[in-house]
C-alpha cells in the first residue's frame, strides 16, 4: 500500500497541487476570491453548462446504441466475435487527434451522410455525441457484456417457463442482476464525456467548449493560470463526486452473483430475429466503427506503391531529427516501462484494496486512485514541470517521465481489472497455506499469483495499450528525438503538403494495428471473472 | 516453471523501475560542453548545419522541443527560475511583451546583430532578443477552384468582403490559434482601432467560417491543399502562411510544376520570430554562441526549406523553390510588439464576442 500511495502522492497529487497553487497564490498571498469571480462569469457558466449536458445526452445515446452491441457479443456465438470486440475497443484506446480526424471523415463533408443524405453534423454538437459513442461503445460492451456473458441463462428461461414474457422476464431476471454493471457502465461513460477534450476540440468548432477544453486554453492558450486553477478544483469536484458514486456502485456490483463460464452462456443465433438484430449490431459497428478507421486506412494508401509508409523510413531532418518510424520503437519502448510500472502499482493497490480487512480508508482510495482519468492532462504536464524540477526529484529532463505520466492512466485499468478477481480468490486458501507454514511472500506466490495471473496479463494489455495511446501529457513532456507515435501524428499534421498528411495517416494505421493487435491478444487471455473493461 | 517465469516478470518490473529511478538524475546536470535550445515544435535544421555547428564551436547541441509557439513560451515561463535550456527560440511579436514582461531573457547583443535587417529589430534598448526568422500569415487560395469557376483570386482584406467571394473563406479561431490571431492583428493594422470591427462584422455576413485551429482549416476546411482535397474541403480560401505553397510542392511526390496554391498577397500580417538568452541559463557561453549561430548566414539559408520562414539577415539567400512558388508579399501589415500587447486580449475578446457568438 505504502508504494502506491507513495507513487500517487509524488507523481499525481504533488504536481497537479503545485500548478493549483501556483494559479491561485499570488506572491504568497491565497486569492481564493477568484473562485467566486471566474465562477461568476456567464462564459464559464455556458461551458459548466455545456459539459454537463453534452456528457448526460453522450452517455443516453451510448447506452441505447451500445447495450445491443453488449448483448449480442455476450450471448451470441458468431465466428469474428473475438475481432469484433477487439475492433470495438480499438477507438477506446487510440488519440483523440487521430479519432477526430478519422470521425469528421464520416459525418464532415464529402463524408458518408453527407454522400448519402448530404447531412453534414461537424461542428454541431450531433458530431460530439456520435464521436462519444463511437469511443465508448467499447466501454459498455465490456462493463455490460461481461457481466451479461457469465449471467446463467436459465434463470430467464425458467421465467419464461412460468409464463412470463420475452419482455417481462428480462426486466424482473436479468436486468436487476445486470443493475450494478449498468450503472458502472454509465458512470464511466459519463466520466470520460464530461472530461472529453480532442473530441470537442477538433468536432465541436469553436464554439463549443468542456471544462477540460476550456483548462487547455486557459493554461496553454491564454496563460490565465488562476481561471485554469479554479476550473481544474471545479472539475476535480465533479470527478471526485462521479467517482464516489461509481465506488459505491462497484462495491455493490460485486455481491454475490452466480456467475458462469461465458463460453457456456453464448449459442448460435437462431430465427429470423436473432439474425435480425445480428445483422443490426454489426451494421452499426460496421458504420460506426469501422468506416471511420477505414477512412484512415484508405488516406493512408493514396500514394502509389505504399508511398507514406516508404516516406516513415527517410530521414531528411526535416519535421524530426529521427526518421518517422522510430517513433514506433520509441512508443513501444515507453508503453513498456509505463506498462511495468502500472502494473507493479495497479496490483500492489489492488492487492491491498481486495483484503477483506480493508478499512475505510484504504476503500476511498480506490476512487483516488481513479482520478487521474478525470484531471487535465495539461494540468499534470504542466504540473510535472514546475514540481518535479528539483533534486531529489529532478525528472524533467529524463526518459522516465513519459512513462510515468502514461502509467498514471494506465493504474485504474489495472486496478479496475484486478480487483474483481483478487476479491474472489477464496481467503480460506490463503489461511490454509499460512497455517501450514508459508511466509506471506511464498501465499502469495503460490496462492494468489496463479489465480491472478491471466488477470495480471489482461490488466497488462490494457495499460500497454493505453499507453500507447496517450497523448495529452506524453505531448508535454515527450524529447523530440523520441517522439512517442501519436505526438508524431500530430506533429505531421501540423504541417502543410501532401507527404506529411499522408505520413501522419500511415503512422495512425501503424498505431491502430499494433493497439488493435495488443487487444487481440488480451481477448485470447480474458479471465473467467473479468474486470470492468 | 510457471511461477519460475513468473518470478523473472517480477525482478524484471522491479528492475525496469530501478534502473528508471537510477537514471533520473544524469539528464539534468549541467555540462559545459552541451547547450541546450528550447523552442517550438516548428523548429527544424539540416543535420549538416548542425554539424558544423558542432565542430566549430566546441558545444553538443541539444533541443528541446515543447509544443506549439504559445505552450513553448508559456512553459519557458513557468520555469523560468530552472529553465530547461540556455537559448530560447521561437518566441514571435504577437507574445514578445508576455515573454519580456516575465522576465524570461538577459541581455545580449549577438555578434553579427548589426547584420539583421533594420526591420525586424525590436527591444532595442534592451536587447534581450534577437530576430531569427520572419513570415507571413496570409490568405491562400486554391487554384483549380478559381480557374474552374472563371473568378479572380482576392488580392486584398477588402476584396474577402466581396459578394463574389461569399462563403468561401475559412479562418482560426483568433483566441487559440497563432495564424487565427495574426489575421485578426492583420485587420487590426489595416482598418485600426475603430475599423476592424466593422470589417469582421462585413466579412461574418460574407459567410467567413472559423474552426478551431490551423491543421482543420487547413487540411480539411481548404479545398487546395493536400490534405483538403482528400478531407473534399469546400473553402478556397484559407488563412495560412505565404510560405505555405512552397511546402505544398517540397512535400509532393513528384514535385508538381506549379504549386496548386496561391497568396493574396494584401491580406499580409508579419510576424517576426525571436531568440534570447534565458535568465538563468546555465551555459551562458554556450547560449551566446549558439544565438550568434542562429543568425549566422548558413543557418539563415538553411531555415526556408526546414521550416518555411524567411531569413532576417541581409544577403541571406532564399531557396529557388521559395521565390517560384511563394511570392513574398509586397507590403505585409505589421505591429510594434508593444502595441500588440496593450490590446491583444481586449481585441480578441471584442472579436470573440463578435464573429463566434
Amino acid at each position: 500500500m505504502a508504494l502506491p500511495v507513495a507513487f500517487f502522492g509524488v507523481f499525481f497529487a504533488y504536481p497537479v497541487a503545485a500548478i493549483v497553487a501556483r494559479g491561485l497564490r499570488v506572491d504568497g498571498v491565497w486569492r481564493l476570491g477568484r473562485i467566486a469571480d471566474v465562477l461568476g462569469q456567464s462564459g464559464i457558466r455556458h461551458v459548466l453548462w455545456f459539459t454537463t449536458w453534452q456528457a448526460l445526452a453522450s452517455t443516453a445515446l451510448t447506452l441505447l446504441v451500445a447495450l445491443p452491441g453488449a448483448y449480442v457479443l455476450a450471448r451470441y456465438d458468431f465466428p469474428g466475435r473475438h475481432l469484433v470486440r477487439a475492433v470495438v475497443t480499438v477507438p477506446f484506446v487510440l488519440p483523440t487527434v487521430v479519432v477526430g480526424t478519422a470521425f469528421l471523415a464520416l459525418v464532415g463533408r464529402g463524408g458518408l451522410l453527407d454522400e448519402l443524405w448530404g447531412v453534414r453534423l461537424d461542428t454541431t454538437v450531433w458530431a460530439i455525441l456520435l464521436a462519444h459513442v463511437f469511443f465508448n461503445y467499447a466501454v459498455v460492451v465490456r462493463t455490460v457484456g461481461g457481466l451479461w456473458a457469465q449471467l446463467d441463462p436459465r434463470q430467464e428461461e425458467a421465467a419464461r417457463m412460468l409464463g412470463a414474457s420475452p419482455f417481462a422476464a428480462w426486466r424482473k431476471v436479468t436486468l436487476p442482476a445486470l443493475g450494478p454493471a449498468l450503472a458502472a457502465a454509465t458512470l464511466m461513460v459519463f466520466l470520460f464525456t464530461f472530461t472529453s477534450f480532442g473530441v470537442v476540440q477538433i468536432l465541436g468548432g469553436p464554439t463549443f467548449s468542456t471544462l477540460e477544453v476550456e483548462i487547455y486554453r486557459q493554461t496553454s492558450e491564454i496563460f490565465d493560470l488562476s481561471t485554469a486553477a479554479v476550473l481544474t478544483l471545479v472539475q476535480f469536484a465533479a470527478v471526485g463526486a462521479i467517482l464516489a458514486v461509481h465506488a459505491w456502485t462497484v462495491r455493490r456490483r460485486e455481491s454475490a452473483l452466480r456467475l458462469v463460464d461465458p463460453a457456456l452462456t453464448a449459442r448460435r443465433p437462431r430465427g429470423a430475429r436473432q439474425w435480425t438484430l445480428l445483422g443490426a449490431v454489426l451494421a452499426t459497428v460496421a458504420l460506426l466503427v469501422v468506416l471511420p478507421l477505414a477512412v484512415l486506412v484508405r488516406r493512408s494508401l493514396d500514394a502509389p506503391g505504399l508511398g507514406y509508409y516508404r516516406a516513415l523510413t527517410r530521414d531528411d531532418g526535416g519535421t524530426f531529427l529521427v526518421p518517422p518510424i522510430q517513433a514506433v520503437g520509441n512508443s513501444l519502448q515507453y508503453a513498456l516501462a509505463a506498462t511495468a510500472i502500472a502494473v507493479l502499482i495497479g496490483a500492489l493497490a489492488a492487492a491491498a484494496l481486495a483484503r477483506r480487512d480493508a478499512g475505510r480508508l484504504v476503500r476511498g482510495f480506490d476512487a483516488l486512485l481513479m482520478l487521474p482519468l478525470g484531471v487535465s492532462a495539461v494540468t499534470v504536464g504542466f504540473g510535472f514541470l514546475i514540481a518535479l524540477d528539483e533534486p531529489p526529484l529532478d525528472l524533467r529532463s529524463s526518459w522516465i517521465l513519459v512513462p510515468l505520466a502514461q502509467a498514471l492512466v494506465g493504474v485504474p485499468f489495472v486496478v479496475r481489472t484486478m480487483l474483481p478477481v483478487l476479491r474472489a480468490v477464496d481467503g480460506r486458501l490463503r489461511e490454509a497455506a499460512a497455517v501450514l507454514g508459508a511466509s506471506p511472500w511464498r501465499v502469495w506466490r503460490e496462492v494468489d499469483l496463479p489465480l491472478v495471473r491471466r488477470a495480471l496479463l489482461v490488466a497488462a494489455g490494457f495499460a500497454f495499450a493505453v499507453s500507447l495511446g496517450e497523448f495529452g501529457a506524453t505531448v508535454f513532456i515527450a524529447r523530440p528525438d523520441n517522439p512517442t507515435l501519436p505526438v508524431a501524428v500530430a506533429r505531421l499534421l501540423g504541417r502543410p503538403g501532401d507527404l506529411n498528411y499522408g505520413q501522419a495517416m500511415a503512422l495512425s494505421t501503424i498505431l491502430m494495428v499494433v493497439c488493435a493487435v495488443a487487444l487481440l491478444v488480451l481477448e485470447r487471455l480474458r479471465t473467467d471473472r473479468s474486470g470492468e473493461f | 516453471m510457471q511461477t519460475k517465469k513468473l518470478t523473472a516478470l517480477a525482478v524484471g518490473i522491479g528492475l525496469v523501475t530501478l534502473s528508471a529511478c537510477g537514471g533520473s538524475g544524469g539528464g539534468a546536470a549541467a555540462d559545459s560542453k552541451t547547450v541546450t535550445l528550447v523552442s517550438h515544435d516548428s523548429w527544424a535544421v539540416s543535420k549538416k548545419v548542425v554539424a558544423d555547428f558542432e565542430k566549430r564551436s566546441g558545444y553538443t547541441l541539444k533541443v528541446l522541443e515543447d509544443g506549439d509557439a504559445g505552450q513553448a513560451v508559456n512553459k519557458a515561463i513557468l520555469t523560468k527560475d530552472n529553465p530547461q535550456g540556455d537559448v530560447f527560440f521561437g518566441v514571435d511579436n504577437t507574445l514578445l511583451s508576455r515573454a519580456l514582461d516575465n522576465g524570461l531573457f538577459q541581455p545580449y547583443t549577438a555578434k553579427g546583430a548589426d547584420t539583421v535587417e533594420a526591420r525586424y529589430r525590436a527591444d532595442q534598448d534592451k536587447h534581450r532578443v534577437t530576430p531569427i526568422d520572419s513570415g507571413d500569415i496570409c490568405v491562400n487560395y486554391d487554384k483549380a477552384y478559381f480557374s474552374a469557376h472563371k473568378l479572380t483570386p482576392p488580392t486584398s482584406f477588402d476584396d474577402l468582403t466581396k459578394p463574389a467571394y461569399k462563403n468561401l473563406l475559412v479562418t482560426e479561431n483568433a483566441a487559440t490559434s497563432s495564424p487565427g490571431l495574426g489575421f485578426l492583428l492583420g485587420t487590426a493594422a489595416r482598418y485600426g482601432d475603430g475599423g476592424w470591427p466593422a470589417y469582421w462584422k462585413k466579412l461574418k455576413a460574407n459567410g467567413v467560417k472559423v474552426v478551431d485551429g490551423w491543421e482543420q482549416a487547413y487540411n480539411e476546411e481548404f479545398s487546395g491543399s493536400a490534405g483538403g482535397r482528400k478531407a473534399k474541403g469546400d473553402r478556397p480560401l484559407v488563412v495560412s502562411y505565404a510560405s505555405s505553397p512552397p511546402a505544398e510542392v517540397v512535400y509532393a511526390d513528384p514535385r508538381p510544376a506549379t504549386a496548386p496554391t496561391g497568396v493574396a498577397t494584401g491580406t499580409c500580417f508579419r510576424q517576426t520570430e525571436y531568440a534570447g538568452l534565458l535568465s538563468n541559463a546555465r551555459n551562458t557561453a554556450g547560449g551566446k554562441a549558439l544565438i550568434d549561430f542562429l543568425i549566422g548566414k548558413e543557418f539563415q539559408q538553411d531555415m526556408p526549406l526546414n521550416m518555411f520562414v524567411y531569413p532576417v539577415v541581409e544577403g541571406a539567400k532564399v531557396p529557388a523553390v521559395f521565390t517560384e512558388y511563394g511570392p513574398q508579399a509586397g507590403d505585409p501589415q505589421t505591429l510594434a510588439p508593444d502595441r500588440i500587447a496593450a490590446h491583444r486580449d481586449q481585441w480578441v475578446k471584442t472579436w470573440t464576442s463578435l464573429v463566434l457568438k
